[in-house]
């Protein structure tokens, strides 16, 4: 049943890609990002497209995986799409009733679509060679200058990497329930909006306080081996940067220059 | 009269790299009125098959019948079959969720469609078979119990719905040892007075081999294992040991004692029953 599901999408491997410093490659994600909003013309965009078909052959994640990122937002690339194309205004092309159809409003079309997938490409190759304890680690260290200005950082990776850690056994859990809830005639699938929300109560109920059990418990085994977030704490695996991360971080920055130049150069 | 497997085999997460054969090819029969034990090790495969006598789980090939209706076929007449077999879980304590110990036993049988008059016999009678009063608890909240008076509400909660065949996967874990006595002495209570079949799966061979009639031993997905506990600890001591179960100490002692000398008569599975067996094969050495 629900335990079925695999979590987060880490797909275990250790190509150069998943060997980056996770800071590194956080921060070459954002800078992609905002080279997707600095491109403008097919020559940019093409050169971010090969920029991620190298990041992808480097990745040693099969092309099966990416694809099925991009799978749940078709929906909204679709959406873009159709009001990209018949909302620009520019030579008209074809006329479907009160719609127009226009070629800049093709290219623009185009553009987006190319943008959306990439985003949804690059993030997701993150998560797919970054496993989730080691990006919240990346995370701490990336919020960690701001923590001058009162931000807990630490607390809020240690939070994240709980929340991560607790996401299979509360599903676990919840597909327990299920099935004893079943067994006594519980319905969750049948009947009405109202009525399924109503049958949800002999579920959410035992999953609420198993939760708080859990974390009760938790709380208490972290305090008895003397947890105390934040200072003076010292890591098992310290992160480091190799010349791997400084490389990629380098070529990445060259290409987005580069993006960014074209876009000048066509302007 | 019976639950029946026929060629049934489950596969955990098939298609995936992570797919495991819980179990393989099992074919068997409970018939009505059987107290059976089920044992195994972790991982053995005893509570996928439990699972799949009211229907949770579907065999990945084969089928199970109860009454020669199959489990998982489509319509009302598998849906009362499904019904004749109550299941409870390990930590049935885990699924308690109404305000007061009343509300939630009478969830199952409200479920069922009954009149209110029926629900509230039905609730009363269950509250007694696990010893609880229903003046005194009926209007408590059930998180304010103990562990072993939680357990045994949510027992009732199944019970409440009258099963002809009930299942109790681990009753007894967590338990104190009194608690642990107290609800196993409760179970065998309800399969004597109301022939209910109960199919108990447990870890513990002392436990099991104290009330069971009939002895499942699970191994590797397969039955290892299936007859009287006397002859399955009598004749399958290797059995026993590959498929990692332990032999009641009482066997073990008896074992010991005959190898130096001192054979006993039968196969006492109680310290009592061994005692008296002990006791009077020294009188013949005498």
């Amino acid at each position: 049943m629900l335990t079925d599901i695999t979590l987060g999408q880490y797909f275990p491997g250790n190509s150069i890609i998943h060997r980056l410093d996770p800071r590194i490659k956080i921060f070459i994600t954002l800078l992609f990002f905002g080279g997707i909003f600095l491109a403008g013309n097919y020559s940019s965009y093409g050169l971010l497209i090969l920029f991620s078909g190298f990041i992808i052959s480097k990745a040693g994640v099969p092309i099966k995986h990416i694809a099925r990122s991009i799978k749940p937002l078709w929906l909204l690339i679709l959406l873009t799409v159709s009001v990209h194309i018949f909302s620009t205004p520019g030579t008209v092309i074809l006329n479907i009733g009160p719609l127009t159809a226009t070629m800049e409003g093709l290219q623009q079309a185009l553009f987006m679509t190319v943008r959306l997938v990439l985003l949804i490409i690059i993030a997701s190759i993150l998560t797919l060679t970054t496993s989730p304890l080691v990006l919240t680690d990346g995370v701490e260290h990336l919020l960690s200058p701001f923590r001058r200005i009162g931000l807990p950082a630490h607390e809020i990776a240690m939070m994240m990497t709980i929340a991560l850690r607790f996401i299979p056994t509360l599903l676990e859990e919840t597909d327990r329930i299920m099935k004893a809830q079943t067994a006594r005639g519980a319905d969750f699938i049948h009947g009405n909006i109202l009525q399924r929300v109503k049958n949800m109560v002999p579920l959410l109920v035992p999953l609420f306080i198993s939760a708080f059990r859990r974390a009760d418990e938790l709380a208490v085994a972290m305090e008895a081996r003397c947890y105390r977030g934040g200072e003076n704490r010292t890591r098992m695996k310290e992160l480091k940067y190799h010349m791997r991360d400084w490389l990629a971080f380098v070529v990445a920055l060259i290409v987005i220059a580069c993006v960014g130049g074209l876009r000048w150069v066509a302007n | 009269m019976s639950i029946v497997f026929t060629d049934v085999n489950y596969v955990y997460m098939a298609g995936t790299p992570f797919e495991q054969t819980a179990l393989k090819n099992i074919n068997l029969e409970i018939k009505q009125g059987e107290f059976v034990g089920i044992i195994g090790h972790t991982g053995s495969g005893k509570s996928t098959l439990v699972q799949h006598m009211n229907g949770i789980l579907k065999p990945s090939q084969g089928t199970v019948s109860v009454e020669g209706i199959d489990l998982n076929a489509k319509g009302m007449p598998a849906r009362n079959a499904r019904r004749k077999v109550g299941m409870v879980f390990q930590y049935p304590e885990h699924q308690l969720f109404e305000e007061t110990i009343y509300e939630d036993i009478a969830f199952g049988p409200r479920n069922l469609g009954l009149s209110s008059e029926e629900v509230e016999r039905r609730v009363t009678s269950a509250l007694q078979f696990v010893g609880l009063d229903r003046e005194a608890f009926g209007k408590r909240s059930p998180f304010q119990l103990s562990g072993g008076q939680m357990r045994r509400v949510a027992i009732a909660g199944v019970i409440a719905l009258e099963p002809e065949y009930l299942i109790l996967d681990e009753p007894s874990a967590g338990l104190d040892p009194r608690g642990r006595e107290e609800i196993l002495e409760q179970i065998l209570e309800l399969h004597k007075t109301t022939e209910t079949t109960v199919i108990l799966v447990s870890h513990s061979m002392e436990e099991v081999a104290k009330l069971a009639d009939r002895l499942i031993v699970m191994n590797d997905g397969m039955i290892g294992l299936d007859g009287p506990p006397q002859e399955v600890f009598r004749h399958g001591r290797e059995k026993l040991a590959v498929a990692g179960v332990d032999v009641p100490s009482v066997c073990t002692l008896l074992a010991e004692l005959s190898e130096r000398g001192l054979t006993v008569e039968g196969m006492p599975l109680t310290p009592e029953a061994a005692t008296d067996a002990i006791l009077a094969a020294r009188g013949r050495k005498r």
